[in-house]
């Protein structure tokens, strides 16, 4: 097993997640507001299909797909349209927005099912099914689930990975995802392997939910081949690339796709969610959120409707506390921080971090002093050093030359700088910057 | 097209109060940081310099602490004066200071030692651009021009006198008058004695520190524990030493066997002149030195060979500053040879013209 468990390189931030790693989720009731955007998934934004002062029942579509790297919007609670209309989007843009007025006293129950049973589906018909349902990777990314299901016929995929490492510091939606829902987790699995006609599975977790690991292996199914794989606590081991490493000791080649290994990436959380989608019949309109940090009276993992906005889920968990400062969504090595109480969590949300001023304060700016601690932190061998000379002087061609592509933004060079050179910020603004001289070129 | 979102954050009687007042706080993430800082390792390793520049006082008197603070005073003025706003603060100035007053002889005129440390700032770091930019370590550079100024002061090496009080020289000396001190007795260091007369010295006087020498490289095992703690609390990368230490042993060690009549042993040849404090924190100098851990390896080892080779075969007694000073000027090159492979790239990659 000697370092077998993990990939080189990486960080170990301090992981703070006894705030809520035994917090079983509680649903929120419903907010007297929704705020959907059309766009909370990688590739084309919806298509809005409702006008101001339609009435919308829960699981309704307000939106529908505009394309195949797309996925239609549903209403996660019964309502009136309200408003159309740009509002603060957690990517801190603003972004055509669906306002429902939350019907008072709605049951808010099930209709009749929307998505089928799973039985007897084919497998493109299973594609066809969760892309109608609105299923997205549920670990921040959001890129469309159904996408990854249906890889090219000349790549051969032999293994689906159940990405559950939770690397992130603070967050445990995943966690209590896999404690409290491991039937649902295998289900999705099931699901997702005849779908992807695979025949090996293999679910990735952090040793630090030990919890987590024995209830999926309690819930194993005799008739697949699943198996639970524990990994070394180190962030970022839920990286697509390290988790691949691990799993099949191959590297996913520069500017490959993880299905040029033979293997799918899923994230646990979208996987139960399309156990779910199947079991309950109802679209993605809500999904476990954790709302935690120093910063939050009652840290809490919820079961929210997706587009509750930050106020609401802030309000239900007891409101800040005094010295609170920052709010991110997602976790504290990759979120977004939002400046407004307005934002609705979204489908990509996977928590909601409060920082107070201990924790996220300004620090003074130092020249590089090249002591190379970014060097030994790079999960894939870069040279953030270097790189961030070249930021610096815009010089972006020489970046390119020194792989900055191969760059995934994880932001361990910027947590080990002893000069706190904002170093991933950097990198993001220059992997824009040449993506931007690609399309234009 | 779409209107704006109302003002108000509506929701009837949801808001906070709390909630509306709070100013939030923006930035790029990761949010999180490890409590390191740039001063935080320069002041680590201003703090374990303190231990040597002790005991070298307590070998050569008073002298040593006068020559460290004249060209401490040098160095941190230049910066002050010359460098960033507040840049004084991060406490590089002050190491390249003390490391520059530490491989000075005792008895060296105070106002050679001042100009020493001004030169090794303004000329080796600030003309660069400050912090980070310097190719040459700037002690070592400071030292390098005292030498080419001064030759003969730089090595006059005064002998132990009786009273601990008596300076060691003619620390007092007039800019631009040659020091005389005819009271003052020269003795030469070992490697000078090695060198010139073939006297070899105990290893255990070299060891401790009870030999004639520069102010603070004479302890050789009090560097080392020193240096190692910095090592310990990664201040510095323990790659670069090791690498010099084996480099110099094996070599020299090679040859004591071929010729044990004719060359240094291997404990002599760490344990004297100016390896030690050199290999511990000349050479660990995080600026000048690779920032790939095959490079701190190549940079090590030349460092040793060349040391080795100057000592030997050299017209100098002593090399291991000019065997520093010339890996630091080979780092980016280093640098650019030992960059690992990047995660997902071909194992061998074919390397056209980079830039």
């Amino acid at each position: 097993m000697l370092g077998s468990s993990t990939f080189r390189h990486g960080v170990h931030p301090p992981e703070t997640k006894h705030l809520t790693e035994t917090v079983p989720v509680r649903r929120m009731p419903f907010p007297d507001e929704i705020v959907l955007p059309l766009r909370q998934h990688a590739g084309r934004p919806a298509r809005l299909l409702v006008k101001v002062g339609d009435h919308v029942e829960r699981g309704d579509k307000v939106a529908e797909a505009d394309g195949f790297v797309s996925v239609p919007i549903h209403a996660s609670a019964t309502g009136t349209v309200k408003d159309i209309c740009l509002w603060p989007h957690p990517d801190g843009s603003m972004a055509e927005s669906v306002v429902i007025a939350v019907e008072k006293f709605s049951p808010q129950i099930p209709r009749p099912r929307i998505v089928p049973q799973w039985e007897g589906l084919s497998p493109q018909q299973v594609v066809e099914e969760v892309q109608k349902a609105g299923v997205v990777g549920l670990g921040g990314a959001a890129f469309p689930t159904h996408v990854k299901l249906l890889p090219p016929a000349d790549v051969p995929v032999h293994t689906l990975i159940v990405n559950g490492a939770e690397c992130e510091p603070y967050l445990t939606t995943d966690h209590r995802t896999m404690v409290e829902y491991p039937e649902r987790v295998q289900f999705g699995i099931r699901i997702m392997m005849k779908a992807l006609g695979v025949d090996r599975a293999v679910i990735g977790v952090e040793k630090n939910k030990p919890d987590a690991i024995a209830r999926l292996r309690e819930t194993l199914p005799d008739d697949l081949d699943v198996s639970v794989l524990p990994l070394t606590v180190k962030y970022p081991q839920g990286a697509e690339k390290m988790l691949i490493q691990v799993v099949t000791g191959h590297e996913v080649p520069s500017g490959k796709l993880p299905m040029n290994v033979g293997v799918v990436v899923q994230n646990v959380g979208s996987i139960a969610c399309i156990g779910e989608i199947f079991d309950t019949g109802y679209p993605l309109i809500e999904r476990v959120v954790t709302v935690t940090g120093p910063g939050v009276r009652k840290p809490s993992n919820l079961l929210v409707p997706v587009g509750t906005r930050l106020r609401d889920v802030l309000e239900f968990c007891g409101g800040l506390t005094d010295d609170a400062t920052q709010i991110v969504f997602g976790g504290p090595m990759m979120g977004a921080a939002q400046p407004d109480l307005d934002t609705p969590l979204i489908k990509g949300t996977t928590g909601v971090v409060v920082l107070t001023k201990k924790e996220a304060r300004s620090v003074e700016r130092y020249p590089c002093i090249h002591c190379g601690r970014c060097l030994e932190a790079c999960p894939v061998f870069l040279n953030p050093s270097l790189l961030g000379t070249q930021a610096q002087a815009g010089r972006y061609e020489e970046m390119e030359a020194a792989n900055l592509m191969d760059c995934m933004l994880c932001g361990c060079c910027s947590y080990v700088c002893p000069s706190h050179i904002p170093l991933s910020q950097m990198f993001a603004l220059g992997k824009n910057m040449l993506r931007k001289r690609q399309a234009a070129a | 097209m779409t209107a704006t979102r109302p003002a108000t954050g509506s929701g009837g009687g949801t808001d906070l109060e709390s909630l509306t007042e709070i100013r939030l706080r923006i930035a790029a993430s990761p949010h999180l940081r490890t409590a390191h800082s740039t001063p935080r390792i320069m002041w680590n390793v201003v703090g374990s310099l303190v231990p040597i520049l002790a005991v070298a006082t307590y070998f050569f008197g008073p002298s040593a602490l006068l020559v460290v603070g004249a060209a401490t005073l040098g160095a941190w003025l230049t910066e002050r004066v010359f460098g960033a706003r507040g840049s004084t603060r991060d406490g590089s100035a002050v190491i390249t200071g003390l490391l520059l007053g530490l491989i000075l002889p005792p008895g060296f005129p105070l106002w050679m030692a001042f100009v020493g440390g001004v030169f090794g700032v303004g000329f080796g770091k600030l003309i660069f651009g400050g912090l980070g930019q310097n190719v040459f370590n700037p002690a070592l550079l400071g030292r390098a021009f005292l030498q080419a100024a001064f030759p003969s002061t730089i090595t006059t090496w005064p002998v132990q006198p009786e009273n601990w009080w008596a300076l060691r020289g003619d620390n007092f000396a007039l800019p631009l008058m040659s020091p005389s001190a005819p009271d003052v007795v020269t003795g030469a260091t070992p490697l000078g004695l090695m060198k010139f007369e073939g006297v070899s010295t105990p290893t255990a006087d070299l060891m401790l520190g009870s030999i004639s020498g520069s102010i603070g490289e004479t302890a050789g095992l009090l560097i080392l524990v020193c240096g190692g703690y910095l090592a310990i609390r990664r201040y510095l990368d323990w790659r670069v030493p090791a690498s010099i230490f084996l480099t110099v042993a094996v070599l020299s060690g090679v040859l004591y066997l071929i010729g044990p009549d004719r060359f240094p042993s291997p404990q002599f040849m760490l344990f004297s002149g100016g390896l030690m404090l050199g290999a511990m924190y000349m050479a660990t100098d995080m600026v000048t030195s690779p920032v790939t851990p095959a490079g701190a390896w190549l940079f090590g080892i030349g460092i040793g060979l060349l040391t080795v080779l100057i000592r030997v075969w050299g017209g100098l007694p002593e090399g291991v500053m000019y065997a520093i000073l010339f890996m630091n000027a080979l780092v980016p090159f280093i640098n650019r040879v030992t960059q690992p492979r990047v995660f997902g790239h071909p194992r061998r990659e074919p390397r056209g013209a980079e830039s």
